[in-house]
């Protein structure tokens, strides 16, 4: 085992305001643990707070982008899904 | 699908300002140029580290030696974004580094410049961070999107950059007789190299034409140039100093500051390798990897041992 084996890590970050995990860029490391730390020292400099996930991007499946149009199809024509499909009169408040 | 319906996807992503993302189909010149970009922006960041790292243990202050520290460490950050931005395209980390210790891969010309003393750091954060945010910023818009996302996260970081440098040597142009001249001769030579940051004038430039094609680049080397010597015309005013520049003027019909002819023979031989420093970057970085070997491998080492001990436990 050399040193070109080290695997390749997606990070994720939540601020400490944050709601959810964004995707933050990827990094080299041993194991998980490095990969924690290391995503901490290049990604968070200016955050405290944080909850850092980190997972070996092998294991990331992602949908093929040039599908996107017959992937997505469906969702496109049904309009029925957006607020503004429905009329309802102004008077109506809280809704 | 053939390629002549992805060429045309890929057309009209560009022009609509639709990201181009790591798994789409783009031309190989596309996929090459980016390489050579992203990872000779990388390679600029790392070595950006020496010249300043050079003045940690003497710097004046605390204050100095923890945000020149703060701010180096950034930089180190901003080569792991680039370098990471890079890898989406399709080339490893060793290879940009392989390439870039074999003279293959080119860095900022602005590196090879030495730093004499304690006011160079603070030109350099004025005028070399300067430069580059100028150059960083329209990058944000940046076609390929890994490149553009790393972008917007450099530019949040350098501003205090810039602001830490200029502080400085606002503090030398106010203190004694020779903190004055340091700051007056840190600015008389790191002017020039700084200017010369934005390249050539574009129909000197063999890549200007096609990457900005590809919206990859925004504006010409020329127009940041320009914008980057009318403001700072107007900023050494403040410190009380000059920029080394007897052409220098403002033209009320331009509404831009004329400025003197730059040494681009100079440029050449800084980037050909002839520089003052340019040996002395690649040693460092050279000895920095090789040094490094060790801890790689045990890493390595000690991440299989405790894999191997883990299915152990589990089987």
């Amino acid at each position: 085992m050399n040193e070109k084996d080290w695997p390749l890590w997606e990070v994720f970050i939540r601020s400490k305001q944050g709601l959810d995990h964004k995707h933050a860029g990827s990094l080299h490391a041993a194991d998980a643990r490095m990969a924690i730390e290391n995503a901490r020292d290049v990604y968070t400099r200016r955050m405290e707070g944080v909850s850092i996930w980190v997972v070996e991007s092998k294991y990331v499946h992602a949908s093929n982008p040039d599908e996107a149009s017959s992937f997505y199809d469906p969702a496109n024509d049904k309009v029925y899904r957006h607020p503004t499909f429905y009329k309802l009169p102004e008077e109506l408040k809280n809704m | 699908m053939t390629e002549l319906e992805f060429q045309k996807i890929f057309d009209d992503k560009i022009s609509r300002e639709i990201r181009i993302e790591p798994r789409d189909w783009m031309p190989e010149a596309y996929r090459k140029t980016l390489i050579r970009q992203i990872s000779q922006h990388a390679h600029s960041e790392i070595v950006g580290m020496l010249p300043e790292g050079n003045w940690i243990t003497r710097a004046p202050t605390l204050r100095r030696k923890a945000t020149l520290i703060a701010k180096v460490q950034d930089e180190a950050g901003h080569g792991l974004y680039l370098y990471s931005a890079a890898e989406t395209l399709g080339i490893t980390r060793d290879e940009m580094i392989s390439q870039l210790h074999s003279g293959k891969a080119k860095y900022s010309s602005i590196f090879n410049y030495p730093t004499l003393t304690w006011a160079d750091i603070g030109a350099i954060g004025w005028l070399v961070d300067g430069a580059a945010i100028m150059n960083q910023v329209p990058l944000c818009r940046a076609s390929y999107g890994p490149y553009a996302r790393a972008m917007v996260r450099i530019c949040k970081e350098e501003s205090f950059h810039q602001r830490q440098g200029f502080e400085i040597l606002l503090t030398l142009s106010r203190g004694s007789e020779i903190q004055k001249r340091i700051c007056q001769d840190a600015i008389n030579r790191w002017w020039w190299p700084s200017v010369m940051m934005f390249g050539p004038s574009d129909d000197h430039s063999p890549n200007s034409q096609q990457t900005m094609h590809w919206k990859i680049k925004r504006f010409s080397n020329d127009e940041l140039r320009q914008k980057f010597i009318d403001v700072c015309a107007e900023q050494v005013k403040i410190l009380g100093m000059v920029l080394p520049d007897p052409l220098l003027r403002w033209n009320e019909e331009r509404k831009h500051y004329d400025f003197g002819p730059i040494n681009w023979e100079e440029f050449k031989q800084v980037i050909a390798g002839n520089g003052p420093c340019n040996r002395e970057r690649m040693t460092a970085r050279v000895q920095a990897h090789e040094d490094g070997a060790w801890v790689r491998e045990a890493a390595m080492a000690y991440a299989d041992k405790k894999k191997k001990k883990q299915e152990k436990n589990v089987a």
